[in-house]
């Protein structure tokens, strides 16, 4: 198994954010987690990635106990927030070289260039990201997070501002990686995409698990009732 | 190594694209040594040392502006979690912060010291001079880029900083200002004993935000 987590809690003060989630998946393979808003997927894509330390349960990913070995962790995966980890003062190839040495990249200009190529950047590869548009910005995002080829991907409603070629080259991204023996996770509110590109779908409503299931006998009628069925997080004492 | 390098690098070149400190920076500088070279009447005895402390407010109040939003602009864009997420330690990042910031006040100070020389005629281009701003300057960053990771995610991190930066400066600033004093009254017999209090304090302050940077920036 890639992640492992067990029993998995997560409080904001007295905000339950998620409760005693169990999640396990392994490489070759994209999973979508899907939930109406508040649900708990960014909080768990969160956990996922060691940026949140959980409060109860045990994570373990690449079977070592991931926030103890934490930095072993980040230099396997990629992470696509919500907002793009990229300066607007640095060009496009500028930003991937600077995370390609963060991440001690032998090559970190070829490495970057051919990320760009890979997101249809390349001729943007000298321009400031600040010239770029919103979709341009995650592609270029999406670059930065595949740059050291990880074998997890992390991704927090990664298809937001794409357009449809755009959404085209995220889905092949994800099948690319699980064909490579990767494990892709990402959140969206598109189920028709969160059906095409995953193989296996993840319903969380009020920081539990309430659904998983395979992609293939999912429908968009069947999760818009499971999300909607969901009730929202409440506050406990 | 060369990720800290790489880290200062990155922080340099968008301050040279942007321009959004070290300008603030030298023109704040520039307006308390000229302000206080009025204040202050330069043939009265005892200018040495008011000249010393003179110097060593710009330098004080000017790097704020600079250290302050070190992290915080990092935590405003995001990028903050960009930067966690790289496989580097805590002590890594810091020191790449550090570096910017201390790169920051040594071009300011490059600018500034010849017009407070030329101003206040005192000789702070002497080379213990400059070893001995060098050395404050590096305490400051130390301390300050700490304690901007401390205040970068408060509401009220302008008013924060100063606040808990000020009261762990004073013996670095005691220190560096008499020692600087000192080297402008020519009298270099006690300068030493300064000096090494700088130094030791310079020491404890970066090697205590190295080690514990990593747990006030991550979550």
């Amino acid at each position: 198994m890639i992640v492992e987590m067990h029993g998995v809690s997560k409080r904001y003060g007295r905000q339950a954010a998620l409760r005693s989630v169990d999640f396990q998946a392994d490489g070759g393979s994209v999973v979508a987690l899907l939930g109406a808003n508040g649900a708990g997927k960014t909080t768990l894509l969160r956990i996922l990635a060691t940026l949140t330390q959980p409060n109860r349960g045990s994570y373990r990913a690449f079977g070592v106990n991931a926030w103890e070995h934490r930095q072993e962790v980040r230099a396997r995966l990629g992470y696509v927030g919500h907002r793009p980890f990229v300066y607007p003062e640095l060009t496009c190839l500028e930003n991937l070289i600077f995370y390609g040495r963060m991440f001690g990249l032998e090559r970190p200009e070829d490495a970057g260039a051919a990320a760009l190529e890979n997101v249809g950047l390349a001729e943007r590869a000298d321009r400031p990201a600040a010239s770029l548009s919103r979709g341009l910005l995650q592609r270029l995002d999406l670059a930065r997070a595949t740059l050291h080829a990880p074998a997890l991907l992390v991704l927090d409603e990664p298809d937001t501002g794409l357009d449809s070629p755009g959404r085209q080259l995220l889905r092949s991204i994800m099948r690319q990686h699980a064909a490579n023996g990767g494990l892709a996770v990402f959140t969206s509110h598109a189920l028709e995409f969160a059906i095409d590109t995953s193989d296996r779908i993840v319903t969380l409503a009020g920081g539990e698990v309430v659904d998983d299931r395979a992609s293939a006998a999912a429908t968009i009628a069947t999760l818009e009732t499971t999300i909607s069925r969901a009730a929202p997080v409440e506050a406990s004492a | 190594m060369s990720r800290v390098i790489a880290l200062i690098w990155k922080d340099l070149l968008i301050e040279a694209r942007s321009r959004q400190f070290i300008g603030a920076m030298l023109a704040f500088t520039l307006i308390v040594i000229v302000t206080l070279n009025f204040a202050f009447d330069l043939i009265r005895e005892g200018r040495e040392m008011n000249g010393a402390g003179a110097l060593w407010v710009a330098i004080l109040f000017s790097g704020l502006i600079g250290i302050g939003r070190s992290i915080a602009v990092e935590r405003d864009r995001g990028t903050l979690d960009g930067l966690i997420l790289t496989p580097i330690d805590g002590g890594t990042l810091f020191l790449g912060k550090f570096g910017a910031s201390l790169a920051s006040i040594i071009v300011v100070e490059i600018v500034a010291l010849p017009v407070f020389a030329a101003l206040y005629d005192l000789p702070a281009l002497d080379p213990l001079v400059l070893g001995i701003v060098l050395a404050g300057s590096a305490g400051l960053a130390g301390l300050g880029t700490l304690f901007s990771a401390v205040t970068s995610g408060g509401r009220s991190r302008e008013v924060l900083l100063p606040l808990l930066l000020f009261p762990l400066m004073i013996p670095v600033l005691i220190a560096a200002v008499r020692a600087t004093g000192e080297v402008f009254q020519g009298d270099r017999d006690d300068i030493l004993r300064w000096i090494n209090l700088l130094i030791g304090f310079d020491a404890i302050f970066i090697v205590l935000a190295y080690l514990g940077f990593g747990f006030l920036i991550e979550d």
